[in-house]
């Protein structure tokens, strides 16, 4: 099969679905590269690059009529009216926001894959074009708000006097949040964030800045069962816009990641709060594609307010990294091809049974297969598990009502004082010795550290052959010694002396021989 | 009359000092202490008995029994205390088990002899004390040889085994009834040679059931059932210090088979019952899981070298393979090279509750880096490379989710590392039979091979020591 690779028309698109890195990986599966004339120019890479990695240079019409295309946009309808029919298109196709793409795809009787829809397993995280886009978009995030910003980043103490690390504040620690949050850091920095998602506060912390929860009230979010954000609740985001005015406030750098997939983006940032922060501060808004989480956010351009704080709300911040970005969306794609060439022999292979090829597929031969059956995926495996089996467990712990075990152990009390009353007198002493010395016992060997449980399994073995004292007293043989069975019994008592005597030596023994070894570091 | 009070009083320090030494074991630091609390102990109660004994004017060939007796059972038990591997530990335990329930055994019989009466508390006593002697006798026999693999460790499930053992106990119960309401010695001697048979016979059922994988189980109930057995020898002996001794060995068995059981997340009863993983190997082996990733020791080597924390999680295969002396010295090489490394060590790994504690202690690895499983689980989503050696079904993120035999049971959650090496022989499931699907997550690697070997490979591998810098 040939694989297309068309230069991107879109203004503004410096990105390419290959680099002459990736194309000797696409050949090696067996398949034929044609890449448009000068399609990769503007991320660096040079038609003698591909050729030399082996691609044809190939005009558009050529790149567009290949059998597999892969870019970086949705084509246009032109474009679109170049494939050939029961080709393949991978591309992103964002289908859940843009509907009418199915029907056109459909239409030109074309398989699409679309990237955006690669789900969040596992198994699909080297395809996940979506994760890569979003941490190079986190760190150039950084990089134009420090481009805008008059200041240092880190902290300096200097001959001309003492300068202040800027604060940073990130709204959204997905992919892109961490990533401005590591380039942030690393930029020394004072860096804090926060998500509607508490269980990410341990990444934060990994990443080196400060987690700020909202104030704590009731019905807040768990984790989340796709491992993306979802819409809160009222309550909950009356209690977050406080903190999102302090935290505002505090900041000369905000850069909010919060985009919820196929909605609007959520209003975090008001006008009033984007009037409470000081001069100079730069907000990046990388939710500005779905109308920005800051109210005063413009989409694709940057510019200053009244109070000279500068909005950035470019929505092709990767892009703006065109040589990284290619490189990392070609490996995604590679990655994709990998699984769907499964012979490497440059065939193509849509493979419905396996959930990421379907979860990806959104048109096949012409026929709509979008939308897909739920993927139940593991953003968060072990929390998402462990919490639902908490509430089992918590419900078999719960106490009963402690009337009925009053009664039960009440009831038992008094069976066992009839049962007694009636027992030898002997027996009695003995059995006030037996029950104290449980109890006792209860509670010592519960003290008992785990890794000494074997020290003390033989640690009683010793002592269980205390049983040796019945055995010497038996020795002296019967008081009325009946004829014969005096010796039996007098060799009885030997045997039983001489085994339990290999245990109270050989069980202390041993203990001391193990204790010896236990050593502090 | 001085004497027996003199004696009496004896047994009750002797009763005192063995609960201090079950107290010194609370801790490392004391531990040794607490030892020699019980070594003292026992001295005192022996030579009370001694002197017993003496006043009662006995024959010289009682003395030259006792000294026999007490002198070989020593040269053996010190012997085989002296030479037993720690790998080897489960099975001398068991060993020692069965000794004190044949003595329980013999001691009941011959206390039936002495009195001969018809005294229907003491007959009740006598008839406790060997059926549960018995059962520990037999028990622990085949606990010891399914350790030591004379015997098969695939649990024996014979049908109708839940009835078998019911038959036997109700039998036992009748013919206590029988033995009590028996008139003179002989008659009385039948039903109990009879139950000592059905005991016996009870014991190697009960354990014969159970699979390797419960062993931990298997030993801590044992050690129990001969606590509660020499108890009952001290009630019909009349000697409270067996008494007391009996039940802080049974207290100890008890909790330590809870322990083990919660650990397994599995009811005692169940355990007992016998017969799990019986269907190993079929129940979700087959299915595809994935592709697993290999790796090279030398390529571990560098990943262990450039790592700033590592858990090292070991199990029943570092035993089998002698690992921990190479397992210490990796430990050692990467520590001095300031590498964190930490064990965790998951409550049911090995063949005795804290086995890997002791063998990793023979190795010199010193035991503040040894951690329990439930101290340390939280901290392995922040390690670096974690090394699982020897251990599958401790470590299976099957467990987390419903519908598989371990689900529900605690695991040392290693797949959170950032990257997780497992050692292993072959693919085979572990115990119970479960697939783990740990070795196809992608963080996950496998390096194939004899845990040691491996060991051995990756501290060969590590690049060596920075030479000492002048000053």
């Amino acid at each position: 099969m040939r694989i297309g690779i068309p230069r991107e028309t879109l203004k503004g698109e410096n990105r390419v679905a290959a680099t002459p890195k990736t194309v000797p990986q696409l050949i090696k599966m067996g398949y034929e590269v044609s890449v448009e004339k000068g399609a990769g120019l503007r991320a660096d890479f040079l038609d003698a690059a591909y050729s030399d990695a082996g691609a044809g240079i190939v005009d558009a019409g050529s790149a567009w009529g290949a059998d597999l295309v892969l870019t970086v946009n949705e084509p246009t309808d032109e474009q679109l009216a170049l494939m050939r029919p029961g080709a393949a298109l991978i591309s992103f196709f964002a289908p859940r926001q843009n509907p009418d793409v199915l029907d056109k795809l459909a239409a030109a009787k074309l398989t699409a894959l679309s990237m955006d829809m690669v789900p969040r397993i596992s198994r699909a995280q080297s395809m996940d074009a979506l994760s890569s886009m979003a941490n190079i978009s986190g760190y150039r995030a950084v990089i134009e708000a420090l481009h805008s910003f008059g200041r240092f980043m880190g902290g300096q103490v200097t001959a001309a006097g003492k300068v202040p690390p800027a604060n940073v504040f990130v709204i959204g620690t997905g992919v892109a949040g961490l990533a401005a949050i590591g380039a942030a850091n690393s930029l020394g920095a004072v860096v804090r964030a926060t998500d509607v998602r508490p269980e990410t506060a341990e990444q934060v912390e990994s990443m080196g800045a400060t987690f700020v929860n909202v104030a704590a009230g009731e019905a807040d979010q768990g984790v989340s069962s796709d491992g993306y954000a979802k819409e809160t609740s009222d309550d909950f985001n009356k209690r977050a816009a406080v903190m999102y005015a302090e935290q505002t406030a505090k900041a000369d750098i905000v850069v909010s990641t919060a985009a919820i997939p196929g909605k609007p983006s959520p209003r975090l940032i008001t006008a009033e709060m984007v009037a409470n922060m000081t001069p100079g501060s730069v907000i990046v808004d990388l939710a500005a594609a779905g109308g920005g989480n800051c109210e005063l956010t413009k989409a694709g351009a940057s510019y200053i307010t009244d109070n000279d704080v500068t909005i950035i709300g470019y929505t092709d911040l990767a892009s703006r990294l065109p040589g990284q970005s290619s490189q990392l969306y070609g490996t995604n794609l590679v990655n994709l091809l990998k699984l769907m060439t499964p012979e490497n022999d440059g065939q193509l292979v849509v493979d419905f049974d396996d959930e990421v090829v379907r979860t990806s597929t959104i048109t096949r031969d012409g026929e709509i297969t979008f939308p897909p059956p739920p993927v139940q995926v593991s953003a968060a495996p072990a929390p998402a598990p462990a919490a639902a089996a908490v509430p089992a467990v918590v419900a078999e712990k719960k106490p009963a009502d402690w009337r009925r075990s009053f009664a039960i152990i009440g009831v038992a009390a008094i069976v066992l004082i009839g049962l007694l009353t009636f027992a030898p007198a002997n027996f009695l002493s003995l059995m006030s010795v037996f029950v104290l010395a449980c109890v006792v016992g209860y509670y010592v060997v519960w003290n008992v550290n785990h890794a000494l449980h074997t020290p003390l399994m033989s640690e009683t073995n010793a002592i269980s052959g205390i049983i040796v004292v019945g055995a010497m007293l038996q020795l002296p043989g019967l008081a009325h010694a009946s004829d014969g069975l005096g010796w039996t019994f007098r060799i009885i008592a030997f045997i039983a002396t001489l085994i339990a005597s290999i245990n109270v030596f050989g069980g202390f023994t041993v203990t001391n021989r193990m204790l010896s070894m236990f050593r502090r570091g | 009359m001085v004497v027996s009070q003199l004696v009496q009083s004896t047994y009750i320090v002797s009763g005192l000092l063995f609960i201090l030494a079950l107290a010194g074991l609370a801790q490392h630091e004391t531990a040794k202490r607490g030892n020699a609390f019980g070594v003292l102990g026992m001295s005192l109660a022996l030579i009370a008995t001694i002197i017993e004994l003496v006043a009662g004017k006995p024959d010289w060939i009682t003395f030259a029994m006792l000294i026999a007796a007490v002198a070989i059972g020593a040269v053996i038990g010190i012997v085989k205390a002296l030479r037993v591997q720690m790998t080897g530990m489960p099975e001398l335990v068991a060993q020692l088990h069965s000794f004190v329930g044949l003595a329980a055994v013999l001691v009941g019989f011959n206390s039936f002899f002495e009195r001969q009466s018809n005294e229907g508390g003491h007959l009740v006593e006598v008839f406790l004390g060997v059926f549960i002697g018995a059962i520990t006798f037999t028990g622990s026999v085949v606990a010891w040889g399914k350790l030591s693999e004379h015997m098969p460790s695939k649990p024996l499930t014979l049908p109708g085994r839940n009835w078998l053992n019911l038959g036997i106990i109700v039998a036992s119960v009748a013919l206590g009834v029988w033995f009590v309401k028996a008139a003179n010695l002989s008659t009385g001697l039948i039903p109990l040679i009879i139950m000592t048979v059905l005991a016996l016979l009870l014991g190697l059922h009960l354990v014969f059931a159970i699979g390797g994988a419960d062993m931990p189980v298997v030993v801590s109930m044992l050690n129990s059932y001969s606590g509660w057995a020499a108890a009952f020898a001290g009630f019909m002996l009349g000697v409270p210090v067996l008494v007391v001794t009996g039940c802080l060995v049974g207290a100890s068995g008890a909790i330590l088979s809870y322990i083990m059981c919660r650990a397994m997340n599995r009811s005692f009863i169940s355990v007992i019952l016998g017969g799990f993983g019986v269907e190993a190997g079929t129940v979700v082996a087959g299915v595809d899981q994935g592709e697993i990733h290999e790796i090279k020791p030398d390529q571990v080597a560098q990943d262990l070298w450039e790592a700033k924390s590592v858990i090292i999680t070991p199990g029943y295969g570092m035993a089998v393979a002698q690992a921990q002396g190479a397992v210490a010295d990796l430990t050692q090489r990467l520590r001095n090279h300031g590498v964190e490394v930490r064990f965790a060590i998951h409550p049911v790994a090995g063949r005795l509750p804290g086995h890997m504690n002791v063998l990793l202690a023979e190795a010199k690895v010193p035991y503040d880096i040894v951690l329990e499983m439930d101290e340390i689980n939280d901290d392995f989503k922040n390690t670096d490379v974690v090394l699982v050696i020897g251990a599958n079904d401790t470590v299976n993120p099957a467990a987390m989710e419903p519908g598989t035999p371990i689900s529900g049971m605690p695991v040392c959650h290693v797949w959170e590392a950032k990257e997780c090496v497992v050692f292993k022989r072959s693919m085979a499931v572990g115990y119970a039979g479960v697939q783990n699907p740990l070795f196809f997550k992608d963080n996950s690697v496998m390096c194939f091979g004899d845990a040691k070997a491996t060991v051995q490979a990756i501290v060969a591998a590590l690049p060596s020591p920075t030479p000492a810098l002048t000053a």
